[in-house]
C-alpha cells in the first residue's frame, strides 16, 4: 500500500480538498458508508475520514476533507505525489443499501462528499435517489455535477439564497417529504446540529432516518470507545458498530459535548501550527 | 536493583528500574547453584535455559549467554522486565526460602540490554527455506513470538497489524517507566532482520479477512489479543473526562498525548484523577497521570491482600504517591453543565464470605455512600477480545465472553489451517504467557507445514 497522492483538487480553495490515493487494498474492499484512519506525519495523530469513492480497478480510494484544525491544516500541505503516513480501513460498517424505493440523501457542507458515495449506491441498487445539498452559499456547493450525473432530482439550499432554495436543507427536505408519503429512507450527513434537524424534521412522518456520527477517535477498530455514542440509551462505539445509526435514537446532545472535549487543546495546537508556518 | 527514587520518578517518563551492573549481575549470577534439574525451568512458559545462561554471566561470557537466551526467547529485553517472575520462574527457584531467590528477570534483562549496547546484536543460522508461508494475524507478543519461531525454521512470516506500530500491548499499553519504547522496536527490528514481513494499518476482518489470507498463505496464526474495553454500565459513563484504560495508555503511549503539542494527539492536564480496578492496567493508569501532575486514586472494591497486580507494581505506586481507596465500589459518575465529569459518587464495602473465585465477596455497606470530587475517572477493569475476527470468519468455535477456542498443548482451532493464542484464547493475561502460547502454536504449525 503506497498511499501516494496520485490527484489533488482544491473544492473550495483554501479550505477544502479532495485527494485521489493509491491504497489498492482498500480499494477493493470498501464499500459506501466505510472510513479510514489517516496519519501524516511520525508526531501525528490518528484523524478519522470517510472514503467518499473508490475505483478498485485503478486501486484508488478518494477522502475529502475541510481544514478545521492543525492535522487537516498539514494534510492540505501535502501534494501531488508525497505519502501519508499511515492510512488504514476500510473501516466501520458499510451503509446498509438495499432496493426499497425512494431515498432521500441529504449532504451539508464536507459531508455532501460522503453523501454522494452513499447516493451513488443506493441509485447502483436500483433506488430513486433525491439527493438535497446545502452550504452558506453557491460557492461552497460539492459534488453538484456529480451528483446530477446519476439523481433524478437534485435540490439544493443556501443560507444566501445564491443557489436554490434560500434557506436550510430541512426545508426543503419537509417539503419534499410532504409532496411523497412514499420515501423509504432518508440519509443526512454533515455538520451535528444539521443531522439533528433533519432527525427532527422526519421523525413526525415516521420515515426511518440515518446519521453518521463524526465522533472523535483514536484508534478506529474498536478498542478504546474514544467515539462512544448514545443510541437508544445505550453505549454504542462508532467506529466499529457504526458510524451510521438511527437518527430518531441518538443524544446528539451528547455527542456535541464529547465533540468539544479538546477543543482548547485543538487551538493551542492549531495556533503553534500557524505560527510555525509564518501564518 | 537500583531505581530512580520515588520523588523523582513521579514526575518523569523514564524508567523506573535501572538494571544491573556489569559488576552486579555477576555477583547475583554468582549465587546460583546450578541445579542439575532445574525446577526455575519448568515454571518458564518458554523453557529458557536459566541455569546455563546463569552460568555465563557468572563467568562473564556474556556473548555465550545471550546466544542461550534467544535459542528459546526471542524478545528476552521485555520478558526480562515485564514477566510476573515471581509467579513463575523465581517462584520455584530452591534458594526462595533460604538465601532469596536468584533475580533470573534482572539478569535476562542485564543480558538482552548487555548485547543491545554492544551494537553488534547477531542474528541466529535461519533453516533453509520450505516456501511456507504463514499469516500472523495481530503483532503482539503471541504473534511475534509465532513470527520469531518460524521464521527460524526457514517458513515465510507475514505479521498483519492493525495499528501503525507492531507491539501490541507492549507499545500502546505498557508505559514507557516500564517498558522504553525504544526496547520494543530493537525487539521489532531483530524480527525484521530475520526476514519477518512486518505490514502495519491492516485490519484483518475488514482490510482483508482470514479466509482471504487463506487463499494465499498455508496457515494463520490470530493473536489479535483481547482489546475490547469493558465499561461499569454505571450513570455518567460518557461525560467528557471518563476514559478506558485503552483510550488512556494509548493516547499517552502510542501517541505520546504526554509530550503534547510536540505529539499532534492531545489529553488532558487533569487534577484529580480516579482509576477503576485494580490489576497492572489500573497501576499503569494511575502512575500515569501521576506524572502528569493529577493527585491519583485507585479505586478498588476488595482490600490490598486481593490486588490482582503484580506486588512490586504496586508498591512503586505507593511510594510515587498513589492514594489506594480499598473496599470501595463506584455508583456513578456526576457531571457539570458542560458534560464534563466532576465527582464520584461511591459505596464503602466490606469482605463477606470467599466466592466462586476463591477471593472473599466485597459485601455493600449500607449507607456508607460518600462522594469526592474528580476531573477525570479511567476505567480499568478489564477487556475481552476485539468481535471484529469472530464475526467475519465462518466456523472459527466462540467460547465466553468473545474468546476464540483453541487447544491448550497446540494453539488449534475448530477450524483447519487456523491457529490461534494469547489473550484471544485465555482473556487478558500476560505478556509471557502470550508468548508461551505462540511458541506451542508455532511447534504446532511447524509440524503440519513440514508433515504433507
Amino acid at each position: 500500500m503506497s498511499n501516494k497522492i496520485l490527484q489533488k483538487k482544491a473544492l473550495i480553495p483554501g479550505q477544502t480538498s479532495l485527494l485521489v490515493i493509491d491504497a489498492p487494498q482498500i480499494a477493493k474492499k470498501a464499500k459506501p458508508g466505510n472510513f479510514v484512519i489517516l496519519r501524516i506525519h511520525d508526531k501525528g495523530e490518528r484523524i478519522p475520514l470517510t472514503i467518499a469513492d473508490t475505483d478498485p480497478e485503478a486501486g484508488t480510494i478518494t477522502i475529502v476533507f475541510l481544514v478545521v484544525g492543525k492535522s487537516s491544516a498539514l494534510l492540505e500541505t501535502l501534494k501531488e505525489g508525497e505519502i501519508i503516513l499511515d492510512v488504514c480501513g476500510p473501516l466501520g460498517k458499510p451503509t446498509h443499501i438495499e432496493k426499497c424505493g425512494t431515498v432521500i440523501c441529504v449532504g451539508g457542507g464536507t459531508g455532501i462528499a460522503a453523501m454522494h458515495h452513499i447516493a451513488k449506491g443506493h441509485h447502483r441498487a436500483g433506488n430513486h435517489v433525491v439527493a438535497i445539498v446545502g452550504a452558506r452559499s453557491k460557492d461552497l456547493l460539492l459534488f453538484c455535477d456529480e451528483l446530477g450525473g446519476f439523481c433524478p432530482e437534485l435540490l439544493i439550499a443556501t443560507d444566501d439564497g445564491s443557489s436554490g432554495h434560500k434557506g436550510f436543507v430541512t426545508d426543503v427536505l419537509r417539503d419534499r417529504l410532504e409532496k411523497d408519503k412514499d420515501v423509504t429512507e432518508v440519509v443526512a450527513i454533515g455538520p451535528v446540529p444539521m443531522m439533528e434537524a433533519v432527525a427532527k424534521v422526519t421523525k413526525p412522518f415516521g420515515v426511518r432516518t440515518v446519521v453518521s456520527l463524526n465522533s472523535i477517535m483514536v484508534d478506529g477498530v474498536g478498542m478504546c470507545g474514544a467515539c462512544r455514542c448514545n443510541v437508544g440509551g445505550e453505549t454504542r462505539f462508532a467506529c466499529v458498530d457504526g458510524p451510521e445509526f438511527d437518527g430518531h435514537k441518538v443524544d446528539f446532545n451528547e455527542l456535541r459535548m464529547r465533540l468539544a472535549q479538546y477543543k482548547n487543546q485543538e487551538n493551542e495546537s492549531m495556533d503553534l501550527f500557524r505560527r510555525e508556518h509564518g501564518e | 536493583m537500583p531505581k530512580q527514587p520515588p520523588k523523582i520518578r513521579s514526575h518523569n517518563f523514564y524508567e523506573v528500574a535501572l538494571g544491573y551492573q556489569i559488576e552486579t549481575a555477576v555477583e547475583e549470577a554468582a549465587r546460583c547453584i546450578q541445579c542439575p534439574k532445574p525446577k526455575c525451568v519448568e515454571n518458564c512458559p518458554v523453557e529458557i535455559d536459566i541455569p546455563g545462561f546463569i552460568k555465563h554471566i557468572a563467568e562473564r561470557n556474556f556473548e555465550e549467554g545471550v546466544k542461550i537466551l534467544k535459542e528459546k526467547n526471542c524478545l528476552p529485553a521485555i520478558c526480562g522486565r515485564v514477566c510476573p517472575q515471581e509467579e513463575q520462574c523465581e517462584l520455584t527457584c530452591v534458594l526462595v526460602k533460604k538465601k532469596g531467590q536468584i533475580a533470573i528477570g534482572r539478569l535476562e534483562r542485564f543480558l538482552a540490554d548487555w548485547e543491545a549496547e554492544q551494537n553488534k546484536i547477531k542474528l541466529p543460522e535461519i533453516k533453509k527455506k520450505t516456501g511456507k508461508k504463514v499469516a500472523v494475524v495481530g503483532g503482539g507478543p503471541a504473534g511475534l513470538t509465532v513470527a520469531g519461531d518460524l521464521i527460524q525454521l526457514g517458513h515465510d512470516v507475514t505479521v498483519f497489524e492493525a495499528l501503525h506500530k507492531m507491539g501490541g500491548v507492549l507499545i500502546y499499553g505498557i508505559p514507557e517507566f516500564r517498558l522504553p519504547k525504544s526496547i520494543v522496536s530493537r525487539e521489532v527490528d531483530y524480527l525484521e532482520k530475520l526476514g519477518v514481513e512486518l505490514v502495519t494499518d491492516f485490519v484483518v476482518g475488514r482490510t482483508r479477512s482470514v479466509d482471504s489470507l487463506l487463499e494465499e498463505y498455508d496457515a494463520v496464526f490470530i493473536g489479535s489479543g483481547a482489546g475490547l474495553p469493558w465499561f461499569m454500565e454505571i450513570p455518567g459513563e460518557n461525560l467528557n473526562g471518563v476514559y478506558s484504560a485503552n483510550e488512556y495508555l494509548t493516547r499517552m503511549n502510542l501517541m505520546k498525548g504526554y509530550l503534547f503539542p510536540e505529539f499532534d494527539t492531545p489529553i488532558k492536564n487533569h487534577k484529580s484523577v480516579a482509576v477503576m480496578g485494580g490489576g497492572n492496567v489500573a497501576m499503569d493508569c494511575a502512575r500515569t497521570a501521576l506524572r502528569l501532575g493529577a493527585e491519583t486514586r485507585i479505586i478498588y472494591r476488595r482490600s490490598r491482600n486481593e490486588l490482582p497486580a503484580r506486588l512490586e507494581e504496586v508498591e512503586n505506586a505507593e511510594e510515587e504517591g498513589v492514594i489506594f481507596e480499598y473496599l470501595t465500589q463506584p455508583l456513578r459518575y456526576i457531571g457539570d453543565e458542560n458534560g464534563w465529569i466532576k465527582e464520584i459518587e461511591c459505596l464503602r464495602m466490606e469482605l463477606g464470605e470467599p466466592d466462586s473465585s476463591g477471593r472473599r465477596r466485597p459485601v455493600p455497606i449500607k449507607g456508607s455512600e460518600f462522594r469526592f470530587q474528580v476531573d477525570a475517572a479511567i476505567c480499568a477493569i478489564g477487556n475481552s477480545p476485539n468481535p471484529l475476527i469472530l464475526s467475519t470468519t465462518e466456523g472459527l468455535e466462540e467460547g465466553k465472553n468473545g474468546i476464540i477456542v483453541a487447544d491448550e498443548a497446540t494453539g488449534k482451532t475448530s477450524r483447519d489451517r487456523i491457529w490461534a493464542g494469547g489473550d484471544v484464547v485465555t482473556g487478558a493475561a500476560t505478556v509471557i504467557l502470550a508468548m508461551g502460547a505462540g511458541r506451542q502454536a508455532a511447534r504446532s504449525i511447524h509440524e503440519y507445514l513440514t508433515s504433507n
